[in-house]
C-alpha cells in the first residue's frame, strides 16, 4: 500500500516536471525541473532496490550533469532571457507526431502480457557490482568497463581541447592556409 | 518493495517521459534545452532497462550494468556537447539553432 502511494507520487512528479522541462520559457528553470525529474528517477531506482544505481544516478546526473548544464546556461544567456520556441505550426506538428508515437507505444505495451519471473533476485550490493565489473567470466563486465573508461578519458581531453580559447592555434591555421 | 505494482506502470511512465523528451527536442530552439531533452530521453530508456531487469530477469544484473554504462556515456556526451556549445557561443554570440547556420568560423 505504502509503496503504491510512493510510486504514484513519483510518477506524477516525473510526468509534471518533464513536461515543465520542455515547455518552460526560462532556461534556468527548465534546468531545475530537469533536476527534479532526475531525482525522482533515482527514487524509482531505490524502489526497485538497485541502491548502488540510485546513488550513481544522484551523484552523476543530479550532481554532475545538472550542475554542468546550469553553468553553461549562465555562461551563454542572461537570466531574464526568454527562450525562443518553435512557431505554432511546428509545435502543433511535433505534438501530433509525439502523441501518435506515444499512443502506439502505450497500446503495444498494455496489450502485451509480461510474466514476471519468480526466481530469487540477484543481490546488487557494492561488492556484487564491483566483482561483476572486474570479472571476465560469463556474468562479468570487464570489457565494457575498460571501454567506458577509455571513452571517458577521450571525452575529457576532447572537451578541454574544444572549449579552451585557442588564439595561437587559429593563427597557426591561418598561416598554414596562407602558405598554401 | 515494489509491492503489487505491475511492470506496465513503469513502462507507461518511461514512454511518456521519452515522448516528452522528443517533443522538447523538436520544438526547442536553444541548444542547451535540446541537450536537456536528450537527457530526458536517455533517462526514460534507463528506467525501462532497470524495470525489465527487476521484473523479468531478477537473477541477472544485465539491465543494471547497461544503465550504469548509459549514465557514464551520458556524462561524457554532456561534457563534449557543452564544450561545443560554448565554442559556438564564442563564435556566434548566440546558441539558437536558427542563427548557427554555417560550419566555417
Amino acid at each position: 500500500m505504502n509503496s503504491e502511494v510512493m510510486f504514484y507520487l513519483l510518477a506524477g512528479m516525473i510526468l509534471v516536471f518533464s513536461v515543465l522541462t520542455v515547455t518552460s520559457r526560462k532556461i534556468l528553470r527548465a534546468a531545475v525541473y530537469l533536476l527534479f525529474v532526475l531525482i525522482s528517477t533515482a527514487a524509482i531506482y531505490f524502489m526497485l532496490e538497485y541502491t548502488f544505481l540510485a546513488a550513481v544516478q544522484l551523484t552523476v546526473y543530479a550532481g554532475g550533469i545538472v550542475v554542468l548544464i546550469i553553468f553553461s546556461v549562465l555562461l551563454t544567456s542572461h537570466i531574464s532571457e526568454k527562450a525562443i520556441m518553435a512557431d505554432r505550426r511546428q509545435s502543433l506538428m511535433s505534438a501530433l507526431a509525439v502523441v501518435a508515437g506515444a499512443l502506439l507505444t502505450l497500446f503495444t505495451i498494455l496489450r502485451f502480457t509480461f510474466t514476471p519471473s519468480a526466481e530469487p533476485a540477484h543481490t546488487s550490493t557494492v561488492t556484487d557490482v564491483g566483482n561483476a565489473l572486474i570479472s571476465y567470466d560469463r556474468n562479468g563486465f570487464a570489457l565494457p568497463f575498460e571501454v567506458i573508461s577509455i571513452l571517458l578519458l577521450a571525452a575529457l581531453i576532447g572537451a578541454i581541447i574544444v572549449a579552451r580559447k585557442e588564439k595561437d592555434g587559429i593563427v597557426l591555421m591561418k598561416n598554414k592556409n596562407l602558405s598554401k | 518493495m515494489t509491492g503489487s505494482i505491475p511492470l506496465q506502470y513503469f513502462l507507461v511512465i518511461s514512454t511518456l517521459m521519452f515522448f516528452t523528451g522528443i517533443y522538447g527536442f523538436l520544438t526547442r530552439k536553444n541548444l542547451i534545452t535540446m541537450l536537456m531533452s536528450i537527457e530526458l530521453i536517455l533517462n526514460a530508456v534507463n528506467i525501462n532497462f532497470v524495470a525489465f531487469n527487476r521484473y523479468l530477469y531478477p537473477q541477472n544484473l544485465q539491465g543494471h550494468f547497461f544503465t550504469l554504462i548509459i549514465i557514464a556515456i551520458a556524462a561524457a556526451e554532456a561534457a563534449v556537447a557543452i564544450a561545443i556549445i560554448i565554442n559556438i557561443y564564442r563564435n556566434f554570440r548566440s546558441i539558437d539553432v536558427d542563427n548557427v547556420d554555417e560550419m566555417k568560423f
